[in-house]
């Protein structure tokens, strides 16, 4: 007999980050119980690590900007695959979630006449992005902590989800271990909302940090619910390449907004020979004009820089493997140059980029504000996740809803920066509500014990095993894999060859076992994580190979085209009989009066 | 190429020792790094707590020759790594295990702390309005990662053990952010001074010096507090007008 503890909530939040946050938030704001569980301590998730802002039409610094240019604009960025709704809700309440987060005390930059400032980013046609400075991240983290340790929420800090537990069809708890011993808990809820953040941990090069490997993806997936999307990663163009040791860690888009080119090594701005032709008309055609446009010229159009990620990193990497690269394998990022056109650059690039400007002298011992960065693509975010109803977030599983980073749709192909931190608040606070609701109106399942017993078996197994490999090493292989077979650009080929090598591997973490008690045993964590790892890595792959185009964050050079055909479904996976099924989620037609916005915006 | 050894604490809540591991170190390595590459090659089973890796998070604290610091951000070539490198949890908290201390404590002491209350919005929208120059201060306060490090540091905590009476530097400059909010109107004087014992800060400026986020929690924070709190009860007329409105 497994011991265990139990715990009773109506509403089980899984994730602090933004969006666990803000659900938790709503749903205790609705009168349920609520509890909250995180693999770390709290404020310490993800989210904290957001740099550039929040993606909210809100009109400060250009009075042209409304829900319209950013609905348009985010639709275009993902490629018209988007979930055409989530893309307009997401539009339509931003500017309120964040005007609710100032009334909660979180303290924005302001603009001349004291409002929220905005800044540019890519992909979005006018400054849009509220912020601090670049740690909007930690802004929207702790505000939403301050003011959620008074609403009555239970915190269950360094507890990690392994799996759902379903009462026929429907979600009705979870099973889980806490850290610091090892022991089991079962949490029994009336509905579940899973915001666990992100997957960039199944690569080698990412500005993720060790919770990111999809568990949220994996639990879904593993208890019958559909994932849609899975091949979209966004590569993010600038991460540090040098020293080795801080390969990947993120350098911040602001770094673009606030005026900084890409060059290559022969001083080529390299940027201006690429320009899609759908970006044509909003984009600088010369270096002049691309700085007014960050100096707030309203008339100046967007230097090539600030085009949308997915394009950015495919040139830095078209760059490098023509060899005129960065010494390290990169390109240059250069925010020093300002000089030419500010009088106090240097002063300027501190004030509004004060953590790269530590970041690089702690880290890399350079000067941004004297000298170029080198950086190239890290795996940054997954537009792919569990499927839910624009609406409600509700999953295909009755008591089961999403939100965040894992949950999918409002992305389409590729993510447009700032607009994940919008994306938690606004569908963070509907998981909430709509969690709160199906609580209120449905009774606690009932919890088969058995399986308790088995999943807790089965998690104990690498204590049981002697001798085997240690799971870091496992890990390890896994993420030169995808790194190598399933990154920026694939192939067919390559990517069969990643379907076999993660047998190998899942074989292989079948036999791996830990080491030492199991107290805080790191090994042991990451041998249960190895097991989500394997199953995101999968579907990512499947779905790429389903994917005969190129779209977005996803880069076939066997099919290097986008193909019409396939703008008209996302694929998704889902487990029937313990195998991964692939099919084609038609996407709906939308509705004239956003085929209207669309066209209006151009 | 090079190798070093890293003298760490291993062990749990009832006690530990320093044991000596050897691992290789590379360019622009730091100990954080070091900490990985021994799990990874010889003890799985280390805990420690890290997420960002960027100095962002405020989670991988810890004491590296006994002093405290981010081990994310703490570079190789910036300590000397011909002598034993030792790293220990913090010490101003219980031990958990290895690396990890028990930072419990100061959860609690935060949910103490009254929450924040705006004044009525200024604008029909439901908005307010300040002035970048009205947020400045509060914006350097808001930086803080929570890395207890400045906990860590001051004596009043680390040597005098004054838990239950003073709340420490990160929730003096917690209630600094709060109290000077340009919108905030809740008053948090009485408790600074009574159950948060910030009369216990004698100024010594340590917590300043070990704050990765460069906030000056001494000058800016405390004493401007203090002054408050000086103001509040020491004044005459403001004690007059605090016996009213205690009324
Ligand atoms: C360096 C960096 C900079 C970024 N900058 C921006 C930006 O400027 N603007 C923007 O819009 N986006 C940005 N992003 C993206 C954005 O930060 C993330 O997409 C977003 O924060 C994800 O939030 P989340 O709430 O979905 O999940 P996260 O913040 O990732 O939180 C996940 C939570 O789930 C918990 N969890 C996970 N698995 C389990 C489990 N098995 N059991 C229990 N708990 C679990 C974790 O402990 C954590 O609390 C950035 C990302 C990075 C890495
Ligand atoms: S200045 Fe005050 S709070 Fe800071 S370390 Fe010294 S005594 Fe502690
Ligand atoms: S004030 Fe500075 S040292 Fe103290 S917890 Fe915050 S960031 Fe850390
Ligand atoms: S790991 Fe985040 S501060 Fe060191």
């Amino acid at each position: 007999m497994v011991e265990y503890q139990t715990y009773e909530h109506d509403v089980l939040v899984i994730g602090a980050g933004g969006a666990g946050l803000r659900a938790a938030i709503e749903a205790s704001a609705a009168g349920v119980s609520v509890g909250l569980i995180c693999k770390s301590l709290l404020g310490k998730a993800h989210t904290v690590m957001a740099e550039g802002g929040m993606a909210a039409a809100m009109g400060h610094n250009d009075d042209r900007d409304n829900w319209k240019v950013h609905f348009s604009d985010t639709m275009r960025g993902g490629q018209y695959v988007n979930n055409w709704r989530m893309a307009e809700l997401h539009a339509k309440e931003a500017p309120d979630r964040v005007r609710e987060l100032e009334g909660w005390g979180a303290v924005f930059d302001r603009t001349k006449d004291g409002r929220i400032n905005q800044r540019n980013f890519g992909g979005h046609r006018y400054p849009r992005l509220a912020h601090v400075g670049d740690r909007t991240g930690l802004e929207l983290i702790r505000t939403l902590q301050d003011h959620g340790i008074h609403q009555g929420i239970d915190v269950h800090m360094e507890v990690t989800v392994i799996s759902l537990l379903k009462d026929g069809d429907r979600v009705v708890g979870v099973f889980a271990y806490e850290r610091e011993h090892g022991r089991f808990r079962v949490f029994k809820a009336k509905a579940v909302i899973l915001a666990t953040g992100g997957v960039g941990r199944a690569y080698k090069i990412t500005s993720n940090s060790w919770e990111g490997t999809g568990d949220g993806h994996a639990l879904a997936y593993h208890a019958g619910a559909e994932l849609i999307d899975m091949e979209f990663i966004q590569f993010h163009p600038t991460g540090m390449v040098w020293p080795p040791s801080v390969r990947g860690i993120l350098v911040t888009e602001g770094v673009r907004g606030e005026g900084g080119i890409l060059r290559n090594s022969e001083g080529k701005r390299f940027m201006f020979d690429d320009i899609p032709a759908n970006y044509k008309e909003q984009t600088a055609d010369n270096e002049e004009e691309g700085w007014r446009y960050v100096a707030g010229d309203k008339n100046a159009r967007r230097p090539p820089e600030l085009l949308t990620r997915d394009h950015v990193a495919r040139c830095i990497n078209r760059e490098v493997k023509a060899g005129r690269g960065s010494p390290h394998g990169g390109v240059y990022l250069d925010i020093a140059w300002i000089k030419e056109k500010l009088p106090n650059a240097a002063e300027h690039i501190k004030r509004k980029l004060p953590s790269m400007y530590h970041q690089f002298m702690q880290l890399a011992n350079l000067d941004i504000t004297t000298t170029p960065m080198e950086v190239g693509p890290t795996t940054h975010y997954i537009m792919g996740g569990i499927r839910v109803d624009a609406d409600t977030q509700a999953s295909t599983l009755p008591g089961l809803y999403a939100a965040g980073e894992c949950a999918s749709g409002i992305n389409g192909a590729n993510r447009l920066g700032g607009n994940s931190l919008s994306d938690l608040i606004v569908f963070g606070k509907r998981a909430g509500e709509y969690a709160a609701q199906f609580a209120k109106e449905n009774r606690h399942g009932s919890i088969d014990s058995t399986l308790i017993e088995s999943e807790a078996r089965r998690a104990l197994e690498p204590f049981d095993r002697e001798a085997g490999e240690n799971p870091f090493v496992i890990q390890n292989d896994l993420q030169d894999m995808m790194q190598k077979l399933v990154g920026i650009v694939r192939l067919e080929d390559e990517m069969k060859e990643a379907l076999d090598g993660l047998d190998k591997l899942k074989e292989r973490t079948a036999k791996s076992s830990v080491t030492g008690n199991i107290d805080f045993n790191p090994g042991w964590h990451t041998a249960l994580d190895l097991r989500n790892l394997l199953t995101v890595s999968e579907a990512i792959t499947r779905s790429a190979i389903e994917r005969k185009e190129s779209r977005g964050g996803q880069f076939r050079d066997d099919y290097p085209d986008k193909d019409p055909a396939f703008a008209k479904f996302n694929v998704a996976v889902k487990e029937v009989d313990g195998q991964m099924q692939i099919s084609h989620e038609a996407i709906p037609e939308m509705p004239a009066e956003l085929k209207a916005v669309i066209e209006e915006m151009g | 190429m090079s190798e070093a050894t890293f003298t760490i604490r291993r062990g749990g809540r009832d006690g530990g020792e320093m044991v000596a591991y050897q691992t290789r170190v590379t360019e622009g390595m730091v100990v954080l790094d070091a900490v990985h590459q021994i799990q990874a090659e010889s003890a799985p089973d280390l805990a420690c707590r890290w997420n960002c890796k960027a100095g962002k998070c405020g989670s991988c604290s810890a004491e590296i020759n006994g002093k405290p610091k981010l081990m994310c951000m703490t570079r190789l070539d910036t300590i000397d790594i011909t002598q034993p490198v030792t790293i220990e949890p913090m010490r101003a908290f219980p031990p958990t295990k290895d690396l990890i201390a028990d930072i419990s404590w100061n959860y609690e002491v935060k949910k103490r702390i009254k929450k924040f209350k705006p004044r009525p919005p200024d604008a029909a929208d439901g908005t307010w309005r300040m002035q970048q120059s009205d947020v400045d201060r509060v914006q350097e306060f808001r930086k803080c990662i929570e890395c207890y490090l400045c906990q860590d540091v001051c004596h009043v905590l680390r040597d005098h053990v004054k838990h239950d009476e003073f709340i420490g530097p990160r929730f003096l400059v917690y209630s600094a952010a709060l109290e000077m909010h340009p919108l905030d109107t809740e008053n948090r004087v009485d408790e600074l001074k009574d159950e948060f014992g910030i009369g216990y800060c004698n100024i010594t400026k340590c917590c300043t010096k070990v704050c990765p986020e460069h906030i000056t929690i001494t000058d800016n924070a405390i004493i401007p507090l203090k002054e408050r709190v000086v103001d509040e009860f020491y004044d005459p007329l403001k004690r007059l007008v605090r016996l009213f409105r205690r009324k």
